[in-house]
């Protein structure tokens, strides 16, 4: 039997925890353009996301609040940060790109490559109950920046 | 494991297959008994028998094995009743759970006899399932639901309840134990001064069945509902205990076989209680199953059980209060069998997953109870509840691991 620890310490990464610990971009946007609630009723995350989209289809701010678990929050945060900048497009993309990278059966070298950064998240697939947490936020972004509101 | 007796949870954990078995590479330390009990050899042994050399329906079958089966399950109805000190048979009905029980109640009795106007009161710590079926039988019949408060420590406030109640209050819904805070509630107390009001009084006793001696009579219910699976028993199974005269006044909760005296096109006759609640061919197994369980508790003694568990449950808060973060939500004077708490502002959720690779299951969440979390402004708590088998070493291993989260979250 395998030692506990690795598969823990795979899950609660040094990046993810130190999100956990200082979330960004946590904060309220007065007057979004875009905005959804996210909540889980099973375990209780919860999360406002907030967003400025300009007429050119641009995220130029975002923001969150609420409360949640660990994997919840820092995931959030890591949204904010890479969402900003990108078009709404972009964003949804990514957000297909991740929900993937964390459902599929199994787990190829492009599919980590195109979530980037979030890769981190892999250690999660190893707890299922936890899977929803990671997406969470990213499916609120999804109900936000609908496909509709994306422009070229 | 004699009455009265050296209690031996050495040799009581042995009777209990599951105990043995490994959770992560970690001896199970298994905390969730709030939730769902796990199950001595006698039960297995006793549904996997029925099942091979015994099974047969009841109440139908002019052959021997179906009137065998009909005995026993008649003979489950006698246990239940002498473990409830219950006065007849008759007024034990078997239900799905505890949940099956209270929705029983509210259906078959609340709908015949709540009216417009009238008052539902129940408390600030219920589960949902002692909720929202009187939430849906008050507004179909524009009653009025009413909630005892309850204090910062999880204590009803007894004082708000004697001035809620009036003649216009048809029922009081309480549960026994809570099961997000561990309260164990005045129940006699309550129900005396709901029938001086003129009202009924149910307990919910999920929990409170597991943890200490139940009377029904000298605890004045009217009705008591709890489920199998939290004394040992099988799951699908549970047990409404009601009054025979309430009973009798009821309507039919289900309609169709075994609940009849004879049917035509024109018009049907119910059969007398229990079998008028009891529709279609029951959870015969299960029944037999939970005849086994209760057997299995009673023979060890409830009160034997009642005071060991409080012995855990005070080292539990002994070595738990010890650890950095720790806050308990619920304090009541008068608790029992589990402790539920927060680690820091470590989310319950991040507690429980590292409890589990630690081999400790605990519950994270707000235990089917939201209003009780709102109350205590958490999204959330981390529940360690204990069973007749848990150990003072298990509580170590709980404060042990949850040393371990509080290293990760640093």
């Amino acid at each position: 039997m395998s030692h506990p620890e690795p598969k823990l310490s795979h899950l609660y990464q040094e990046v993810i925890l130190e999100h956990n610990r200082s979330p960004r971009n946590f904060k309220e946007i007065p007057n979004p353009t875009h905005y959804s609630h996210g909540h889980n009723a099973l375990c209780g995350d919860d999360y406002h996301l907030y967003f400025i989209v300009d007429a050119g289809g641009v995220i130029r701010d975002v923001g969150f609040q609420g409360a949640g678990c660990a994997i919840s929050k820092s995931s959030a945060s890591m949204l904010t940060g890479l969402v900003k900048g990108k078009t709404v497009r972009e964003a949804l993309e990514l957000k297909n790109r991740f929900v993937e990278f964390m459902t599929s059966d199994g787990l190829s070298a492009p599919q980590k490559e195109a979530v980037g950064r979030l890769a981190l998240f892999e250690g999660v697939r190893e707890f299922p109950v936890r899977v929803k947490c990671a997406t969470l936020s990213w499916h609120a972004l999804g109900d936000a920046l609908k496909e509709g509101d994306a422009r070229p | 494991m004699t009455r009265g007796g050296v209690y031996d949870v050495g040799k009581i954990r042995k009777d209990f297959p599951v105990l043995s078995r490994k959770m992560n590479g970690r001896p199970l330390v298994y905390l969730d008994n709030a939730a769902t009990a796990q199950k001595p050899a006698c039960v297995i042994d006793t549904i996997q028998k029925f099942y091979r050399e015994e099974y047969a329906t009841i109440h139908r079958g002019v052959y021997s094995m179906s009137q065998e089966a009909t005995e026993r399950v008649d003979a489950v109805r006698e246990i239940c009743r002498r473990f409830l000190t219950a006065e007849r048979t008759e007024e034990v009905l078997f239900v799905r759970g505890a949940t099956e029980a209270i929705n029983l109640v509210a259906a078959a009795w609340g709908r015949k006899f709540v009216g417009k106007g009238d008052e539902v009161i129940i408390s600030a710590i219920e589960h949902h399932a002692n909720i929202v079926p009187w939430q849906r039988v008050c507004a179909e019949k524009e009653a009025v639901l009413r909630v005892i408060p309850v204090n910062d420590r999880g204590e009803l406030l007894l004082d708000a309840y004697r001035q809620m109640l009036s003649d216009k209050v048809k029922m009081v819904a309480v549960t026994h134990m809570s099961n997000a805070l561990g309260t164990v509630n005045p129940i006699r107390q309550m129900a005396r001064l709901a029938h001086g009001a003129g009202a009924l009084f149910l307990a919910d006793g999920a929990q409170g069945i597991a943890h200490q001696k139940v009377d029904v009579r000298d605890l004045g219910c009217d009705f008591y509902a709890f489920s199998s699976h939290k004394i040992y028993g099988p799951t699908g199974i549970g047990v409404l205990y009601g009054k025979l005269a309430h009973l009798e006044s009821m309507d039919p909760y289900q309609t169709g076989g075994d609940m009849i005296e004879s049917v035509t096109f024109e018009k049907t006759t119910f059969a007398k209680t229990p079998r008028k609640f009891e529709a279609g061919t029951p959870a015969i197994a299960e029944i037999l199953g939970l005849g086994a369980a209760l057997d299995y508790v009673g023979a060890l003694g409830i009160e034997r059980i009642e005071a060991y568990e409080q012995q855990l449950l005070e080292t539990a808060i002994r070595k738990l209060s010890q650890i950095p973060g720790v806050r308990f939500i619920g304090t009541a004077a008068e608790r029992a069998g589990l402790v539920s708490f927060l680690l820091g502002d470590i989310h319950p959720h991040d507690v429980g997953t590292v409890l589990d690779q630690e081999g400790v299951a605990v519950r994270s969440g707000h235990h089917c109870a939201q209003p009780v979390m709102n109350r205590f402004k958490v999204p959330a708590t981390v529940r360690a509840s204990f069973g007749l088998y848990n150990t003072v070493e298990e509580i170590d291993a709980l404060a042990d691991a949850l040393g371990k989260v509080g290293k990760i979250f640093a």
